[in-house]
């Protein structure tokens, strides 16, 4: 049950051009930033990137965007990143957005083993263009589909050597749905301890769905909305 | 004519003991500061927390606790973490009481245009489809007309839609109106110094007024 890994370039050794990642975090809040700078010094190409953002133009995703890495974004929000922009534009990257309840369900439904879910979020709107629409107690929903991912990258605060997880505030966010959602889920953490020294009780994803974990370096952690109020 | 403060803090008026209310960016968040002090009402961020507390003061900012605008926030007593499953679970069951959101464009039937301007960046929905599509009480902050002079109050909303039949009250500079399940903006409030002819000018979509129309108070 060993599932330490030395480096974030071995963790992600084997991703192979044009493969399906899901990575972790909401904004630059709890994002795999080892495994990302692993993923341009391993120059992976074509990539589909199902992500709730896309970083910000020196930072997070947007590092792999400036490297011509990503085909694909599937995401819900992809402000605050010109380059992102500007690739959209000149039609270099394709994106699909979809709303954020359904990224994270269909998410969830990857991660419990159900093949589709049914959420009201775009009834009436573009979103639900081709989709089959149901009705239940009066109120349509929108037939969406699990994802398939081939590699699912996370970032945890804490984490055992069995690859149980435990995430701090709200780095939580995406991370357990995405970690859940993988084939192949690589996880890296701030603090690495050997199984046993984790609470049971305070395991927020079990070990069962990490397959490599290790301990990250030098989070920068970077703020994109600094704001503070005065001391009195 | 109300300011953005003033808006915000009309809509403090529909928050009440007990709720647990969802705030959009923008004027929406401004809606915290007029929540009356001892009033316990709990503010989820759906990035994954019950429980928004104030800004940190300078050098307290902890990059791992942010809102949904990506702003560094602090927590309060009984605050609670999760994931972003679950926070759009507890949306979609119907367990936030309230949000409240800003819109580009409202409909006389209440639907709801406010993530996307065809030919113009496109920076996604967000949250915002999930939210329209599941709250139980939707009111909505924004302006009357938008910066050309036009209403924001439409028979049909001519932008991309973001939910359909989910707006129940809009409060703008001008006025504070019901959406009726039959279709129709009904005149609740006028602001300070604003008559319903001004109203009425600026609302392109159905405006209903029964009798005497109050003044705000605020």
């Amino acid at each position: 049950m060993n599932k330490v890994v030395h480096s974030a370039d071995e963790a992600i050794h084997d991703i192979p051009d044009n493969a399906v990642l899901g990575l972790g975090g909401f904004g630059l809040c709890g994002i795999p930033e080892n495994s990302i700078s692993a993923l341009i010094r391993k120059g992976t190409k074509g990539l589909t990137c199902i992500s709730n953002n896309a970083g910000v133009d020196d930072f997070g995703i947007g590092l792999m965007l400036q490297t011509r890495q990503v085909k694909k974004m599937i995401s819900s929000y992809v402000g605050e990143n010109a380059e992102f922009e500007r690739q959209l534009l000149s039609g270099e990257l394709e994106v699909s957005l979809i709303p954020q309840g359904t990224l994270a369900t269909r998410l969830l439904a990857a991660g419990y083993g159900m093949p589709a879910i049914f959420t009201p979020a775009g009834v009436g709107t573009e979103v639900a263009e081709g989709k089959e629409v149901r009705r239940f107690n009066d109120k349509d929903y929108l037939l969406e589909m699990a994802f398939d991912i081939d590699f699912s990258i996370v970032k945890a605060w804490k984490g055992d050597t069995h690859g149980n997880l435990i995430f701090r505030k709200t780095s939580r966010n995406f991370n357990p749905l995405i970690a859940m959602a993988g084939k192949i889920t690589i996880a890296e953490v701030e603090e690495l301890v050997p199984a046993g020294e984790l609470d049971p009780d305070h395991i927020h994803l079990p070990g069962i769905y990490v397959h490599r974990i290790f301990k990250g370096s030098g989070y920068e952690k970077r703020i994109e909305q600094r704001t503070i109020r005065p001391r009195q | 004519m109300l300011d953005k403060n003033g808006i915000a803090k009309r809509i403090a008026k529909e928050v009440k003991q007990g709720m647990y209310v969802n705030l959009g960016i923008g004027i929406p968040t401004l809606v915290a500061n007029y929540i009356p002090a001892g009033m316990d009402v709990v503010l989820q961020s759906e990035n994954g927390l019950l429980g928004i507390g104030p800004f940190p003061f300078d050098g307290d900012e902890d990059p791992d606790l942010i809102n949904a605008g990506k702003q560094t926030i602090t927590t309060v007593p009984g605050s609670s973490f999760f994931d972003s499953a679950m926070s759009f679970g507890m949306i979609r069951a119907g367990k936030v009481d309230l949000t409240i959101l800003g819109a580009m464009e409202v409909s006389e039937t209440g639907d709801i245009a406010n993530w996307k301007i065809p030919g113009k960046m496109v920076k996604g929905m967000g949250g915002a489809m999930d939210l329209v599509a599941s709250a139980r009480n939707i009111i909505v902050a924004m302006q009357h007309v938008n910066k050309a002079g036009e209403s924001k109050l439409l028979p049909q909303c001519e932008l991309p839609l973001t939910g359909i039949r989910c707006v129940k009250k809009i409060v703008t500079e001008l006025a504070v109106l019901d959406v009726l399940p039959e279709g129709g903006f009904r005149l609740l409030e006028r602001a300070p110094g604003i008559s319903t002819e001004q109203i009425r000018n600026a609302t392109k979509g159905k405006l209903i007024v029964e009798g005497e129309i109050p003044e705000m108070v605020l």
